[in-house]
């Protein structure tokens, strides 16, 4: 069919023009208008709904999806599937206590912070370089090859911590989690900035155009000389030190570090983001706005449900119900 | 003379384009029939039609004297037509036993009887002088013995009609040998084999009778002692053979005087390549001619680096650089043009001009980032300069018509300057229009002194083009043509007999 398409415009039946332009059209746009019907509704029905404090909390539920999403639509744009992040968040967020709260070896207190920001990123940074050495160097499918640290990686957290809840009053590791810039949650002004600086990145540099190359189809990118092995391991690395930011800022939110918990089924929701956004699961196409506005509407649609009364068991069908609605839409336009 | 199958006028249309007008095959019992053409000429639509596979538009298929009308593959197995595939379809995680069975399971007591199938898939091999574990499972054991396997499963279908698609692709010379005496075995038993294959030789060795496609159509049945070789590649290419000798009018500049730019010695690649030799000079076309399968395409694509050398040297400009991979290839200023224009060459997903620009992007950018007004300025001179039909350089590139396709990865290595391009079947299904553009830019820009590389399976094409032409055959270099003697004619001969001439003239 998507052959039949290309290569012969003339013989495309003309009546169906407007009506595929329509189709694609609300699919481009659709995440911006579900966006804002969902503002309308909440500024008409929902009490408070206009408030400062609406938008900080909605904010905070949406942070780590959203920054952990991102390095899942690069992922996801190359063609592979990160399964690992919620894992690599666990590690992440345990190893950080483990540092600032000087078990693994004593350090002054301000360079134990600062390392605490530092080294479990890296380490999270380290494993998902280890997901796309799998991939490239093993030519195991992604999908396979992050599950090895899905299982792994928690396992490895609960063994670094074992297995107890680390919880800790550090308000200057915490800042990252609590703190707050000209009265913004300081997460919200990390995510703007990763989120800003992935979608640069994909638009107006040479990486970016790469990974969409080797997602769009990777044999002619590997024809056209793009590295394909290094793109692809670069993705999971960005992927890693992404969910370690995650991991940081939840555990910074909770006061507390539980290996069991940080970043459960966090793959799912930062998939379910990308989808809803707009990024085209079979890679060659991605947007990481789009993928921002993903996970805002998710959160908004549960917010709105929560505020209106709704169980927030209900919720989660919502929330499928959305995501199936988002995947079909876009359906046509690949067509 | 009764025929087991007979197929008389079938028309095929694919979207209203025919694929087969008024196509026939006949094939007697107990006989061996060689059905052969070159890509599109509708030797596989032929046989998905008698399959089952696809409905015919027109035509009648009788088969055993009785008219038939198969609508899926299966019922085709049912009636006695069996149908092995150049990729084994089979089940690779399931055992030699299970494969052999599949869908004729033998039952006792409403359980599986596997010794009694176990027992069975023994015998079959038995025939083929096979011995194995058949409890083991298929991928256990290397694609020749796969590719029996699938013969067997045919055969233990009781066939009365077995078709084999180029069945010796992936076999090696001892194990065409058992895959013949099968054959042979089979006729003796009376059943009829029809036999795809592009090796000529194999073809006189084992086959009874011969159809020739070309075009959607049946344009020649011969017995096989009563047609040449030359004959039979003249009838498939559609040429003749007194066709007047090519004119020499050839405007190229006389390259012989200058230093080789590329040079192929001796290149072995897995089965396909054995031994091929070729070397172009600055501003000179060259083309590599042969049959499908004679190792043009895997020849060309050791020199871009895509893939691994077994053994020979390729050098550029007579240093002996390591190009590894098309990275490297791309470095040195080589550009390809791969022959598959949707599966290894445009992006679908991206605008004409990311598409063009993809292979100088490193070029094009500073510190990582795109320049994307020089990006631009380029873009729209190679739009007008190659008269790319699009919307603008935004436009996506799936929804650009196949020759517009192309010329955008043209484009894509033209930008670049490159000192050498290899071009695999560059006009490869697109309009006569951009076809005859497509050549002129190539045989403007050799004027300017690209070396240029050329492989086609249009012989007036080739002909038409390069000023010197390899032919291969079978994998082997097996003449070089060149001034005076390039001609369709002896193209077709080299195609045919391969060793005609001295194998040092290759050389030069």
């Amino acid at each position: 069919m998507a052959d039949s398409a290309t290569t012969h415009p003339a013989t495309k039946d003309p009546a169906k023009g407007p009506a595929l332009l329509s189709a694609h059209s609300l699919a481009r746009h659709g995440a911006w208008i579900a966006l804002a019907l969902l503002i309308l509704f909440n500024l008409a029905f929902t009490p408070n709904f206009a408030t400062w404090q609406t938008l900080n909390v909605n904010l905070t539920q949406v942070c780590a999806i959203v920054i952990v999403a991102v390095g899942m639509t690069l992922v996801i744009a190359t063609g592979g599937i990160d399964l690992s992040v919620g894992s690599l968040m666990a590690i992440a967020g345990s190893l950080a206590p483990l540092i600032f709260m000087g078990k693994i070896l004593p350090l002054p207190y301000a360079l134990g912070i600062a390392l605490a920001f530092v080294v479990p990123v890296l380490v999270a940074g380290a494993f998902g370089w280890f997901n796309g050495w799998l991939i490239t160097r093993l030519r195991i499918q992604p999908i396979i090859a992050t599950l090895v640290l899905f299982i792994a990686g928690r396992g490895i957290a609960q063994v670094m911590t074992n297995g107890n809840l680390q919880p800790f009053k550090t308000p200057e590791f915490q800042f990252i989690g609590l703190g707050r810039v000209f009265g913004i949650p300081f997460q919200a002004v990390l995510m703007i900035v990763i989120v800003l600086a992935a979608a640069w990145m994909l638009r107006r540099t040479v990486f970016g155009r790469q990974i969409l190359a080797v997602g769009g189809n990777e044999r002619a990118a590997r024809l056209a000389g793009i590295p394909v092995v290094s793109v692809k391991r670069k993705v999971y690395l960005i992927s890693g030190l992404l969910s370690g930011i995650a991991g940081l800022i939840v555990i910074a939110r909770n006061s507390a570090a539980d290996a069991n918990l940080v970043g459960l089924g966090m793959e799912l929701d930062a998939i379910a983001a990308v989808a809803v956004g707009g990024t085209l699961l079979t890679g060659g196409r991605a947007t990481v706005i789009g993928t921002l506005l993903g996970a805002l509407i998710i959160q908004l649609v549960r917010y709105t449900l929560l505020a209106n009364g709704v169980p927030d068991a209900a919720a989660l069908v919502a929330k499928a119900a959305i995501i199936v609605l988002a995947v079909w839409l876009q359906r046509p336009s690949q067509g | 003379m009764t025929f087991l199958l007979s197929m008389r006028g079938i028309d095929k249309r694919f979207a209203g384009i025919p694929a087969l007008s008024s196509a026939s095959l006949e094939v007697g019992h107990g006989e061996v029939h060689a059905l052969i053409g070159q890509n599109g000429a509708g030797k596989s639509t032929m046989i998905k039609i008698l399959t089952g596979y696809y409905k015919r538009d027109a035509g009648e298929i009788l088969f055993d004297g009785k008219p038939v009308d198969f609508s899926a593959p299966q019922d085709a197995q049912k009636a006695g037509i069996s149908t092995i595939y150049q990729e084994i379809n089979l089940v690779p995680y399931r055992s030699v036993t299970e494969n052999i069975c599949l869908g004729r399971e033998r039952r006792r007591f409403g359980l599986l009887d596997w010794p009694a199938m176990h027992r069975e898939a023994e015998a079959l091999l038995a025939r083929f002088n096979i011995k194995l574990d058949v409890r083991r499972p298929l991928m256990a054991y290397p694609t020749a013995v796969q590719q029996m396997v699938a013969i067997a499963r045919a055969i233990g279908f009781e066939a009365r009609l077995v078709i084999m698609d180029e069945p010796t692709s992936s076999l090696d010379e001892k194990e065409v040998e058992v895959l013949f005496n099968v054959i042979r075995q089979l006729k003796a038993a009376g059943v009829s084999v029809i036999f795809v294959s592009h090796k000529l030789d194999e073809l006189y060795a084992v086959c009874d009778r011969i159809t020739i496609m070309r075009d959607g159509r049946t344009v020649r049945m011969a017995g096989m002692s009563e047609l040449s070789k030359l004959d039979l590649v003249t009838t498939m290419l559609g040429r003749e053979l007194n066709q007047a000798l090519h004119a020499g009018g050839k405007s190229h500049m006389e390259a012989g005087a200058r230093d080789a730019l590329l040079t192929v010695d001796r290149l072995a690649v897995g089965r396909k390549v054995r031994d091929v030799s070729f070397d172009v000079r600055p501003g000179e076309i060259v083309g590599l001619a042969g049959l499908l399968g004679s190792g043009r395409t895997e020849s060309a694509r050791v020199v871009f680096g895509a893939d691994r050398a077994e053994s020979g040297t390729v050098s550029l400009d007579k240093s002996n650089g390591s190009v590894t991979k098309p990275a490297d290839a791309i470095g040195a200023g080589m550009g390809f043009l791969s022959e598959d224009r949707k599966l290894e060459g445009i992006i679908p997903e991206m605008s004409v001009r990311e598409n063009l620009t993809l292979a100088i992007m490193p070029q094009l950018a500073r510190r990582g980032i795109v320049d994307e007004a020089r990006s631009r300025e380029i873009v729209d001179r190679f739009i007008q300069r190659l008269g790319i039909r699009c919307s603008g350089p935004e436009q996506r590139i799936r929804e650009l018509s196949g020759g517009n396709q192309q010329k955008v990865l043209l484009a894509r290595w033209l930008c670049m300057n490159p000192r050498l391009l290899i071009l695999d079947e560059p006009t490869r299904g697109i309009d006569v229009g951009a076809k005859a553009e497509i050549l002129n830019l190539v045989r403007e820009l050799a004027g300017q002194g690209l070396g240029v590389l050329m492989i086609s399976s249009e012989l007036e094409e080739i002909v038409e083009a390069a000023s010197r032409i390899f032919v291969l055959r079978d994998g082997q270099t097996v003449a070089e043509l060149k001034g005076e003697d390039v001609s369709e004619q002896a193209v077709m001969a080299a195609m045919a007999h391969g060793h005609d001439k001295p194998r040092e003239q290759a050389h030069g």
